[in-house]
């Protein structure tokens, strides 16, 4: 039963960080019909960032800053300089654009870093506090929940309540009536990747350190778990994609736990053809679009 | 007509195979281990350009699939060798049998994708290529985990003489299965099935108001395409001696993706551009590196990532400026050679004046 517990907070924390994940590939989807490939590397290139300032400077927060300005800065620029001139183009394209993103960025980064795992200590303890003599949750894990909930927080109040996410969602919804009534659609769309990009490295931040440590590839298998968190929740829902990255991270945190951390992989293949073959449309997605 | 198709696709690759024996006896032994590598690769692209040039399916499952023969590969091999039997035919039963587990697995995958589009197919072949190398960990008393298995291969036919090199002979096997795959391929693309193809790929609903089973023929063609990526891992387990599934990470995938991409999306040719590509450019950037006389450190760094980035930059600026690939701008230039040479006598043209598609310009003098 402690292990159950202990699995479950693990899981949570988990999922919080797969939810922002899958938080950002829904941003980009929903503005642009792309789902970002590149979301994973463009997170560790910011991760990257942060371990060069945070070696500079001595701090961690300075580092942390870093990484998420960086993010800010990397969406723009992926955003303006090459995901603009495929957004028309058949989607196989766009896919296709994402991955040389992703056989560049692991390039660049392998040519400048080298590719041995660099140590990318957490910013508090990992080790459990014991809540009624049950080792439970650590600080670390505390810290997460609340970054989390402090970003989706933001978000939903930017989305909701302010006049540039209206535009924002105006300009993913009706581009062309937007841009008669004088929205400025690619700032918008520019300004939703810069968004997505933060968000992802706010995740990469948060789960590298409960990793292996600081590789070019140490984001893929999150990518494909918050992927699979973005589908069971349709894509096109934020709220789906938090439900979905919850119920990923306890999936993942119970199977690992139990049958060995080998078959993760595994069991987020198994869990997104179930899902895909059972409702492809997700849990959340709110209008049902019909294929023709 | 359709005898005079096989015909002249029967010509071009025993014409090809006469070429390539030719070339093989003239290379050394290290190019021609590079030409092998570059038939392995075929083997995969050629199977891959069908699937996602000619029936809009992406996958970037390919480099699972090549596992899954590459293992099967060494896994029936050793087989033969633990109870010594040692001649000649063991590598083609064990590369059938490679080619039917990938067409197997290619079958379950592509059931699942027949109901899948664009960023839904490619993100669940993505979570195939990241999952089934981990099959190998799962499974260590099989696979041996990351250390993977050395597979037994006979020697080269006594035959061929003492001093002939491993290689060339390793070349010859990879060069038998890309040509037997480009011939195999090059016929289904024209026939019924390969038109069956491409209509499923423009427009389903007019494919399926045609009379077309939609999602059979994109079962189909995942399953033609699986087969041949098993194929192409099967050759690497052959070449290499050995499998791990650090041989089959998703770079190889996305290189494979590359492949078809920067060589011609849906054309044979394309295929064979691409696969030249994946040995040729690491090896090139190695030969520059090198001759840079950088600190060993430098070097060691560069070394695979490079190409990597290299490779990730063509993508990008191929997919954006030249979606045809190599092998479209081999076209394009070939028309307008063409335009040319028939031009030429009556008037003179600006080269610039007309596009591929646009007829000739009128005479601009009068």
């Amino acid at each position: 039963m402690d292990r159950f517990l202990f699995l479950s907070v693990d899981g949570l924390s988990r999922g919080a960080v797969y939810a922002a994940f899958a938080l950002a590939l829904v941003l980009i989807w929903r503005g642009t019909r792309i789902v970002n490939f590149a979301q994973g590397v463009m997170a560790v290139a910011t991760a990257y960032l942060a371990y060069s300032v945070a070696g500079a400077t001595g701090s961690y927060w300075t580092g942390f800053v870093a990484a998420l300005l960086g993010g800010l800065v990397l969406g723009a620029v992926v955003e303006r300089v090459v995901m603009r001139r495929v957004e028309q183009a058949p989607p196989l394209n766009a896919v296709i654009v994402a991955l040389g993103l992703v056989l560049i960025g692991q390039g660049v980064l392998g040519m400048i870093y080298g590719n041995q795992f660099l140590p990318f200590p957490a910013p508090f303890s990992r080790a459990a506090m014991t809540v009624a003599g049950v080792p439970l949750v650590s600080r670390y894990d505390l810290f997460v929940f609340g970054t989390v909930l402090t970003l989706m927080l933001a978000l939903a109040v930017l989305f909701t309540r302010t006049a540039t996410g209206l535009r924002m969602r105006a300009a993913a919804f009706a581009p062309q009536v937007s841009r008669l009534l004088g929205v400025n659609v690619g700032g918008m769309l520019t300004l939703g990747w810069a968004l997505a990009a933060l968000v992802g490295a706010l995740a990469g931040m948060l789960v590298i350190p409960t990793g292996l440590g600081l590789h070019p590839t140490a984001m893929d298998l999150v990518f494909v778990s918050a992927f699979t968190a973005a589908v069971v929740g349709g894509l096109d829902s934020p709220v789906g994609a938090v439900v979905g990255g919850l119920v990923v991270g306890l999936v993942l945190s119970y199977v690992g736990g139990y049958l060995g951390s080998s078959t993760t992989p595994l069991a987020v293949l198994a869990l997104l053809v179930v899902v895909l073959l059972v409702r492809p449309s997700g849990l959340f997605s709110g209008a049902q679009t019909r294929r023709v | 007509m359709r005898h005079w198709t096989l015909l002249r696709h029967l010509g071009a690759t025993a014409l090809a195979a006469a070429v390539l024996l030719g070339v093989t006896s003239v290379l050394d032994p290290f190019r021609d281990y590079q030409l092998a590598t570059a038939a392995a690769y075929l083997c995969a692209a050629a199977g891959l350009t069908v699937l996602t040039g000619l029936n809009g399916q992406l996958s970037l499952g390919h480099g699972a699939l090549m596992a899954v023969g590459a293992y099967t590969v060494a896994l029936v091999q050793n087989g033969f060798g633990a109870h010594d039997v040692g001649t000649q035919w063991t590598v083609p039963v064990s590369l059938a049998a490679g080619v039917g587990a990938a067409a197997a697995s290619g079958a379950v995958i592509g059931v699942a994708a027949a109901r899948l589009r664009g960023p839904y197919l490619a993100g669940l072949t993505l979570v195939v290529a990241v999952a089934v190398p981990a099959l190998t960990t799962v499974f260590g008393g099989v696979f041996h985990g990351d250390q993977g298995l050395s597979v037994y291969l006979p020697p080269t036919p006594a035959a061929l003489g003492e001093d002939f090199p491993i290689e060339r002979w390793q070349a010859w096997l990879a060069l038998c299965a890309a040509l037997l795959t480009l011939l195999l391929l090059a016929n289904l693309i024209r026939s019924r099935f390969g038109r069956t193809l491409r209509a499923v790929r423009d427009d389903e609903v007019a494919a399926r108001l045609a009379g077309i089973p939609v999602a059979r023929t994109q079962v189909l063609a995942f399953v033609v395409s699986a087969a041949c990526a098993g194929l192409g891992g099967g050759m690497f387990a052959v070449l290499a001696q050995s499998v791990s599934p650090g041989a089959f990470a998703l770079t190889l995938s996305l290189n494979l993706l590359l492949a078809v991409v920067v060589g011609g999306l849906g054309s044979l040719a394309g295929a064979v551009w691409g696969s030249l590509l994946l040995v040729l450019l690491p090896y090139l950037t190695d030969t520059l590196t090198s001759s840079l006389a950088l600190s060993p450190a430098l070097t060691q760094r560069l070394a695979g990532n490079l190409p990597l980035a290299v490779f990730g930059l063509l993508l990008v600026i191929v997919m954006i400026a030249a979606p045809g690939g190599i092998q479209g701008l081999l076209n394009r230039a070939g028309r307008w050679a063409r335009g040319r040479r028939h031009n030429r006598p009556v008037r003179r043209v600006d080269p610039s004046a007309h596009d591929a598609e646009s007829p000739p310009p009128v005479a601009t003098h009068t």
